[in-house]
């Protein structure tokens, strides 16, 4: 699993977003004196992910756990508080303008919802023609309207609906186009975040499969970012768990879903509904997910864990590996209380 | 189902903005009307009996002659004559034609101010937004008379009464443009908001598409339609605009009159039994906006996406 250089290298990543506002809206005065109150809400706190090549990624967690900021920061769309992501080993969270363009064409997104990820007043040949012609201006009409048609037809799109705009199309054939645009510049990575979480049960297989396909054909990569674990079993190589920002768990998906050993994870898998369910034996978290703004102290999961004691509530445990191959942020784990 | 290319008008007579347009009798009429009225502007040159600016035909000796069915009224002036002489039907044409360039004029100015500055603010957001909203703010906080008043007279004084008449459709539609460019550059920025935070412009960001590209290529296309509506209403509250200031005598002179300046010319003879001078432009007037007003309204309904959503 340790090849020289991961394909995507996530390391100390933090992402803050300001809640208080500019200056004046920060100062309150209280008892005769003024005071100066800033708050944030920490989206990420020190997220340390390898993406080998070839494999998919996924990261689950629930809701506000911070899987999309993740992907959205891996994109660029936002930029870290700290920390540095690196590709193919080159650093590219501070690149500017020019310089970001060619891992623009190498790192493409999948979006969640396919009724806004595509334009609404341009046809599906515009679409995916804008960004072939883009990245290789160089290309004359004939060649792009190829490389259109080749990726519509991978993607199971008839090319002759190219004139069609994307809300005469279904949701499931939105996202085949919006994966055949991601598609369309040949790239080597790809983010897909919750890209099958907004479709019918029913599509959502055929959705994933048409992922798994791509993988193959375009020995593609991916970092997929979902809260369903079932796709998780179908479609991941290794499996990130997080909870409030930090990864807690990293491990292959079949060790992941066999052995859980973090706490938190052990109690995700077990809200898994299951057939011979009669007398389910799901582990019941008492209390709620703190709120980001204020971090709990020491390890995020202390509040919430039946096994904490004096030492997760004051030192932030950090991934270490287990016997079976698998990466745990977890006190308890490492002294063997679990 | 391999229907392939379906042109654009197949397109448009499928939408909902032909479907809702053939079944609302108002907008039809209204649209019939303008449609009516800008035929007659643009065309006054053809339509029009004699040339309102060409001295040589006029006679003063025809000078408030009654419109066709009063006693004393002449065949050949089938709206009567103003107090110079010239013929009303011809001088309104001309009129309209003048009133109608200013308003469009005007407008086209707005929207492209209003669009660039609004597209700007809404995207870039930040200190640009604040410092061009400011500007916006400050803007809309004098009456558009009052700033047209003032570079109108500081223009006339400068300039004098001749050159001023040369520039006087110049100055208007930009007096008028530059007096109502926030209107839309706070429409455009709203919609901008609404937009970037779509999934289409992350992914063409995502892309490596420059900011440019995203604004003029991704969002503005989707901010069409509220600007649309507003330069409709605009365009009537231009010409009302040019009107207003033509009536104060800071607008068109009396040698190309506009409808604002006919009616002027036309007030101080309302006294002495001579109301079709001012009445019969009056009325033009008010049609006009009045048409432009309502097909506004039926815009607006149509496009609003509350209503409908496209």
């Amino acid at each position: 699993m340790t090849s020289p250089t991961p394909l995507v290298d996530i390391r100390g990543l933090e992402k803050r977003f300001d809640l208080s506002g500019s200056l004046l809206e920060q100062i309150s005065f209280k008892n005769g004196r003024f005071h100066r109150k800033q708050e944030a809400v920490h989206a990420i706190n020190g997220v340390d992910l390898q993406v080998q090549k070839g494999e998919a990624l996924c990261v689950v967690g629930e809701s506000g756990c911070g899987k999309s900021t993740v992907a959205r920061t891996v994109m660029g769309l936002l930029s870290p508080s700290g920390g540095e992501i690196y590709y193919d080993g080159e650093r590219i969270d501070n690149l500017d303008g020019k310089e970001v363009l060619p891992y623009r064409r190498k790192m493409q997104m999948i979006f969640q919802n396919p009724y806004a990820s595509l334009n609404p007043r341009m046809t599906i040949q515009q679409t995916l023609e804008e960004p072939i012609r883009f990245h290789h201006p160089d290309w004359d009409t004939d060649r792009v309207k190829e490389k259109v048609s080749e990726v519509m037809q991978s993607v199971g799109i008839d090319p002759d609906w190219g004139s069609r705009f994307g809300h005469e199309f279904s949701g499931g054939q939105r996202q085949r186009i919006a994966i055949a645009r991601a598609l369309a510049v040949d790239p080597e990575f790809i983010v897909a975040d919750e890209p099958i979480s907004a479709l019918d049960v029913s599509i959502q297989a055929q959705v994933l499969n048409l992922l798994m396909d791509a993988q193959e054909k375009r020995n593609l990569t991916y970092l997929f970012i979902t809260h369903d674990l079932a796709v998780v079993e179908h479609f991941g190589t290794r499996v990130a768990v997080m909870y409030l920002g930090r990864v807690c768990e990293l491990a292959d998906t079949k060790t992941l879903f066999s052995t859980p050993r973090h706490p938190y994870t052990q109690a995700l898998l077990s809200a898994i509904p299951k057939l011979e369910d009669d007398r389910p034996n799901h582990i019941r978290l008492q209390g709620e997910v703190p709120t980001p703004v204020n971090l709990p102290s020491g390890c995020v999961f202390h509040g919430r864990c039946p096994y904490a004691n004096e030492r997760c509530r004051q030192e932030i445990p950090q991934l270490i590996a287990t016997d079976e191959g698998a990466q745990v942020a977890c006190h308890a784990v490492e002294e063997g209380r679990l | 189902m391999t229907t392939a290319t379906i042109s654009r008008w197949d397109r448009f007579r499928d939408s909902f903005l032909w479907y809702s347009f053939k079944r609302d009798k108002i907008a039809i009429v209204s649209f019939l009307v303008l449609v009516l009225m800008v035929a007659a502007a643009v065309f006054a040159p053809l339509l029009a009996p004699t040339d309102p600016y060409d001295l040589a035909q006029i006679n003063i000796m025809n000078s408030e002659l009654p419109p066709v069915g009063m006693s004393g009224a002449d065949a050949a002036f089938p709206l009567g004559t103003d107090a110079q002489g010239r013929d009303m039907l011809s001088t309104i044409l001309y009129g309209t034609r003048v009133s109608l360039l200013i308003g469009f004029g005007a407008v086209v100015l707005q929207a492209v101010l209003g669009i660039l500055f609004g597209l700007l603010a809404g995207y870039l957001g930040g200190r640009v937004d604040s410092i061009l909203m400011r500007i916006a703010d400050v803007q809309l906080s004098f009456s558009t008379l009052m700033v047209a008043i003032i570079v109108g007279a500081v223009f006339k004084a400068s300039f004098g009464n001749l050159m001023f008449g040369e520039i006087a459709i110049y100055m208007l539609i930009f007096i008028i443009g530059v007096a109502e460019w926030p209107q839309i550059a706070r429409t455009v920025r709203a919609s901008v908001l609404a937009e970037k935070k779509k999934e289409y412009v992350d992914a063409a960001k995502v892309m490596g598409f420059g900011t440019r590209r995203i604004m003029f290529r991704h969002i503005l296309p989707n901010t069409l339609s509220p600007i649309f509506v507003i330069a409709t209403v605009q365009i009537a509250n231009a010409i009302i605009s040019e009107a207003a200031l033509s009536f104060l005598g800071l607008g068109m002179p009396e040698t190309q009159p506009s409808l604002g300046s006919l009616i002027k010319s036309g007030f101080d003879y309302i006294q002495s039994g001579s109301w079709w001078i001012t009445l019969i432009p009056g009325l033009v007037l008010v049609v006009l906006v009045l048409v432009i007003n309502l097909l506004g309204d039926w815009l607006r309904d149509v496009m609003n996406p509350r209503l409908y959503k496209g």
